[in-house]
């Protein structure tokens, strides 16, 4: 299966100077670097756009020569009026997954408009990625009030939306604790985390996750270049896994969670 | 030689039942990355007693006297930080001339008074008078307080790094988890200040701006609570960024055997 990073992105950050690392090119390298073999990708700029559609293209354009190393997954805005076209280009270009960005958008995660873009994922076999947090809340931009993503609202969004497939990225444990002990199994079976906001050693809250939630529930993803891959890919090596586990987590869960032989692609 | 100058353990009084566990999983990970030396505190009792930022002076002895237990138990291996709550200047300057006294190695203040405080002056001035560095908690969010702790920022601490040029200061996690694009400008300016590459946040670009802002002269590596997201950006530096071998001796350990006179490898470590 190939590793599959499902928390990249490209682009500016409005907040930060990321520089080179906003490119393709950079992203590339690094994926080189550490034996990463796809990424999803979101395009950061989109996450203010009231109109995300020709940032979508962008992305589109950046990945169209490398897509068998650069998966788009556009950003959907559920208060575009004409939001559904914009998940119809998605599927029409084979994206994995589309991005919602609730706190940026200024939309209830699981409001009636989320849920509206969140039904139409599902009829075209779109998975939806959120985020918690995009930085730590600390260290954010005064002018960035986004807030963070709360565990009530995922669960609220998953139970709504019969069939939806969710990835989230950037959760600590308690936040994966109370959405995945808070649903059904069947309800839990429809989400995946990505384990770049896990603490590894000493405290080994993954190797705990795993334990108590079960392996099949994680997923690679590294937030990058927010952040860099390398936290990621060395929680992995420091922890104490099985390497069927280790495995399933670089690709395998997200391959069978997707019903996909490839590992997401 | 790889040398963690921040580094955390638990004890009994702490509040964990699994205290044994995770300082047993510090020096097992330590062992796989080849750490030489773990330079740690204990703070208090990790809230258990009384707040991790604010500790009772009791409670501040009780995290120490735990301290020097991990040190004993592991010579040449853990190296203790003294823990002092400057609110209780008399009680600090006894904890520093005891420990000091025992083989601790530094001074490590966290968050129970801001860095510029007259408070501190005394305890700057003890670490010159004992020739150890003081690590200083810091992160930068001056827009207002945050619940738990009186935390400092890197001008703050520069405030204090300027009226005691004869003490050296270690700057914690970049000043990470809170915004370190402030914090990197200011120490850059401050040698007598050195910084940390511990901590959970691993931003690419506050790890490009640490190696453009601060001489590598002035930096150190450490883990703090979480060891993986500290080995990351070893490694990132080394094998994204650029950074030439000698440059990067000098994180690893070099500079922290100046500033800690340290004698690692005792007792068969």
């Amino acid at each position: 299966m190939p590793v599959t990073d499902v928390g990249a992105f490209l682009g500016a950050y409005p907040y930060r100077h990321l520089g080179s690392a906003a490119s393709p090119e950079w992203l590339l390298a690094q994926m080189d670097r550490l034996g990463i073999d796809v990424a999803w990708v979101g395009y950061l700029p989109t996450i203010l756009h009231s109109d995300p559609a020709p940032g979508n293209r962008e992305l589109e354009k950046a990945v169209a020569q490398v897509r068998d190393r650069l998966e788009p997954v556009p950003t959907i805005n559920p208060e575009q009026a004409l939001w559904q076209e914009d998940v119809n280009a998605a599927a029409l270009l084979r994206a994995p997954a589309i991005r919602l960005f609730p706190q940026y958008q200024g939309v209830a995660t699981a409001g009636p408009e989320s849920r509206a873009v969140a039904e139409s994922c599902v009829k075209a076999g779109l998975a939806v990625v959120l985020s918690v947090r995009l930085e730590d809340l600390r260290q954010r931009h005064p002018l960035d009030r986004a807030g963070e993503l709360e565990p009530h609202e995922v669960r609220a969004l998953i139970r709504a939306v019969d069939g939806l497939r969710l990835v989230v990225t950037h959760a600590d444990r308690t936040f994966i604790e109370e959405v995945h002990f808070g649903l059904t199994p069947e309800e839990a079976d429809r989400v995946v985390w990505d384990i770049s906001w896990l603490w590894g050693p000493p405290d080994d809250h993954l190797q705990h996750l795993v334990r108590t939630v079960g392996p099949e529930r994680f997923v690679f993803g590294t937030g990058t270049p927010l952040r860099i891959p390398d936290a990621t890919v060395v929680k992995l090596e420091l922890s104490d896994l099985e390497p069927d586990t280790l495995a399933g987590i670089r690709g395998g869960h997200l391959g069978r969670w997707l019903g996909r032989r490839d590992g997401g692609r | 030689m790889l040398i963690d100058v921040h580094a955390h353990f638990y004890t009994a009084v702490s509040g964990r039942w699994d205290w044994r566990e995770r300082d047993a999983r510090r020096l097992e990970v330590g062992g796989r990355l080849g750490i030489t030396a773990h330079i740690a505190s204990v703070l208090g009792t990790w809230g258990r007693l009384s707040p991790t930022y604010f500790p009772a002076p009791d409670h501040v002895t009780l995290g120490n006297a735990a301290m020097l237990e991990v040190q004993r138990a592991h010579p040449g291996l853990v190296f203790g930080y003294c823990t002092v709550n400057p609110n209780y200047g008399k009680h600090a300057l006894e904890e520093i001339d005891r420990w000091l006294g025992e083989g601790m190695v530094g001074i490590k203040l966290a968050a129970s008074r801001r860095a510029s405080d007259p408070l501190l002056d005394p305890i700057a001035e003890a670490a010159a008078k004992h020739g150890v560095p003081i690590l200083h908690h810091v992160w930068q969010h001056r827009r207002r307080d945050w619940p738990g702790q009186e935390a400092s920022d890197a001008a703050e601490l520069a405030a204090l790094a300027v009226r005691h040029p004869r003490t050296k200061f270690i700057l914690a996690h970049i000043g990470g988890g809170g915004d370190w694009s402030h914090s990197l400008r200011v120490v850059r300016k401050t040698t007598n200040i050195w910084v940390d590459l511990s901590g959970s946040g691993v931003d690419v670009d506050m790890l490009h701006a640490v190696i453009g802002d601060v001489h590598p002269t002035r930096l150190v590596w450490g883990t703090d609570a979480t060891m993986c997201t500290g080995w990351a950006k070893l490694r990132y530096l080394e094998t994204a960024a650029g950074l030439a071998a000698d440059r990067l001796e000098l994180i690893r350990s070099d500079n922290a055997l100046e500033l800690f006179r340290l004698e690692v490898g005792h007792a068969g470590h």
